[in-house]
């Protein structure tokens, strides 16, 4: 049974049933319980479970972590919210000093069962610390897992799987998409972490994506389609751990792989898929593996100035057919 | 606050294993025999030895860099620990992480931290946790003076006061934040002053004391446990070394040095006196616990020694948890 749902409903979703599921589930952040978070991702949470299992953080980055990192050492399954993803350099030590390598350096004694929520994207018109995404300041660090979906199922699916998974887990979730809406399962929805999915099958290029991005390859996707070109849409899901067989299994399958993500191109997460796909795959190749990303600026705060940043469908377009 | 005898041959024995561990210690590095980074707790015995000796098994601790008297106060083995100095299999980590972050997470040990001041907001969220299951424990947070300087301190002391977590955080007031002495690094002589930022009760105690530190830890463990909330102590002491065995400490006036390990300050040397002075023991019997904690951490080296190097394979244990 699935239920039409918004991309911010199905957050919402997600979070009530782990908690009614598990009560060592509780929530933490700026602005999450009495209003129910920026974009209303934890709306009613509060009423339904209390103050004691939703609370608002002071403005306080670093201990909202730390609070995440010591509840889960004590065997709690906390979900602390970092609103924006750009707000994570003020708590990048607890994120990577200490919920990424404690379980590791305490010798295994403790997991650290916890999901640190945050928003990335641009498209809002809020400037260069407001939209970023980050991801790749991420995802070099072992310890961490790495998810982002960029539909409501999706992310309700990763959401769910990310507060059973016993290690730190960022849930990368798209400030924009908030109203998209889309078909979610009812009731309980784990997705697997570690798992990409195909969204489009094809023979002719294999087009890698995540998050929100996922929208701009489809409909390139279907654009192509017109121009005789088939190309499979792969959406990662997760970006650590990375599902390197859903890509080179295509790949060895189409001859062709496009990147597209909406980080600054230099320096991006698709750069780490790229080198994959030419060491493991580089025979399986009939053109060089290109990629899709944003040009190496801040997001500028113009919507003129930030649609021109944003990688387009045109733009996946042409580099896809630039390869034929 | 009146101890028996056997409550201050206790804080004896803590601050006599304390500090042979960490003589020894440094004599094995200065002998090439220990790797890494080595940060004394030399000095500061009193500290570690008051405060745990008011926490029960329940109670938890968040520890630092410089935490080997914390993690021995609390009742770590210290076989385990030498081993994890070694770099061994058998040490706390597996050989995985050495001397900045030995934990015993069934001693309520969470942790030694390698970075500066990030125990304290950890110490919040093990006190939450602590009373979201309903359990009475409270967390220590110790941490230096230059900590206090962190951003880190301030987001853990005011999340803590305005959620009244079970917490008490103990500054060690070593005067020194690494090589910058206190009235370079702060325009405020009491630490313990930063607690009226808080709205929390601030203390400053002689921290070569145990016994003043055991008052002050019993009263603010008291208040922790019984829900009113958190207390910062200042404990004034001294580390009788540089910040870590290498660094000379040239930063450090050499009359000031010479006060603090003189026999009146050092924490060890006084309290024996006062032992003595006061006939709650012989000296017989402080030679029998000092007997008996050297042949402890013989042991200890004899058993790191001994032990296995680890695996190549450990490596890559516990990175992620299934």
């Amino acid at each position: 049974m699935t239920k039409t749902m918004t991309y911010v409903e199905a957050i919402r979703d997600a979070q009530r049933l782990e908690m009614e599921r598990d009560p060592n589930v509780f929530i933490a952040g700026e602005d999450v319980a009495l209003i129910g978070s920026p974009f209303g991702q934890t709306a009613g949470i509060l009423e339904e479970f209390g103050p004691e299992r939703i609370l608002d953080t002071p403005i306080s980055e670093s201990q909202i972590i730390g609070l995440g990192v010591g509840a889960a050492a004590m065997g709690l399954r906390p979900i602390v919210c970092i609103d924006f993803m750009d707000f994570i350099g003020c708590c990048t030590d607890e994120v990577v000093n200490q919920a990424a390598k404690l379980p590791y350096m305490l010798g295994g004694q403790i997991s650290l069962p916890m999901v640190i929520r945050t928003n990335i994207g641009g498209g809002i018109n809020a400037a260069a610390q407001h939209s970023q995404c980050l991801e790749a300041m991420f995802t070099s660090i072992p310890g961490l897992k790495i998810v982002t979906g960029g539909t409501p199922a999706d992310v309700k699916g990763l959401l769910e799987g990310a507060v059973r998974d016993n290690n730190p887990v960022l849930v990368l979730e798209h400030k924009a998409a908030g109203g998209l809406t889309g078909e979610v399962p009812e009731g309980e929805y784990v997705l697997p972490i570690g798992k990409a999915a195909v969204k489009r099958p094809g023979t002719d290029v294999t087009i890698v994506t995540y998050s929100t991005m996922i929208y701009k390859c489809l409909a390139a996707a279907e654009t192509l389609a017109q121009a005789g070109i088939s190309a499979e849409v792969i959406d990662l899901l997760s970006l650590v751990p990375l599902d390197k067989e859903c890509i080179l299994k295509s790949v060895e399958k189409t001859g062709r792989a496009v990147i597209v993500h909406e980080a600054v191109e230099f320096g991006g997460f698709g750069g780490e898929i790229a080198a994959i796909i030419a060491d493991e795959g580089f025979d399986l190749l009939n053109a060089p593996v290109k990629r899709v990303g944003a040009p190496f600026t801040p997001v500028p705060f113009s919507a003129v100035l930030e649609k021109e940043y944003q990688p387009s469908e045109e733009k996946i377009v042409s580099v896809v057919k630039s390869l034929f | 606050m009146k101890l028996d005898k056997q409550q201050m041959l206790s804080l004896l024995t803590t601050m006599v294993k304390i500090r042979d561990f960490e003589e020894k210690s440094k004599d094995l590095m200065l002998a090439g025999k220990l790797a890494g980074f080595l940060h004394s707790y030399s000095g500061e015995e009193a500290v570690a030895a008051g405060v745990c000796s008011e926490l029960t098994t329940q109670d938890c601790i968040c520890s630092t860099h410089r935490g080997h008297g914390h993690i021995i106060a609390k009742g770590g083995n210290i076989n385990k620990m030498m081993a994890e100095l070694f770099g061994k299999a058998t040490g706390y980590s597996k050989g995985k992480s050495g001397s900045m972050h030995i934990a015993d997470i069934s001693l309520g040990i969470i942790g030694a931290n390698g970075i500066v001041a990030a125990g304290l907001p950890i110490a919040n969220g093990v006190a939450f946790a602590l009373r979201y299951e309903k359990k009475d424990g409270v967390v220590v947070a110790f941490f230096g003076d230059g900590a206090t300087n962190r951003g880190t301190f301030h987001e853990a002391l005011n999340l803590a006061s305005v959620w009244n977590l079970p917490v008490v955080f103990v500054c060690e007031n070593n005067k020194f934040g690494m090589s910058v002495s206190q009235d370079r690094h702060m325009k405020i002589k009491k630490i313990s002053d930063r607690a009226a930022a808080y709205g929390i009760p601030g203390v400053t105690v002689d921290g070569n004391d145990p016994v003043a530190v055991k008052e002050a830890a019993a009263k603010a463990v008291d208040r922790a446990r019984s829900g009113q909330g958190p207390t910062l102590i200042e404990c004034l002491t001294w580390r009788h070394y540089g910040h870590f065995i290498g660094d000379p400490g040239i930063y450090k006036d050499p009359e000031e040095q010479k006060l603090w390990l003189s026999p009146e300050r050092d924490p060890i040397a006084r309290f024996k006196t006062r032992l003595l002075d006061e006939g709650i023991a012989t000296q017989a019997e402080i030679d029998a616990i000092d007997t008996d904690i050297a042949k402890q951490i013989d042991d200890a080296v004899a058993f790191a020694e001994s032990s296995p190097d680890p695996a190549p394979s450990v490596m890559f244990e516990d990175v992620y948890h299934d």
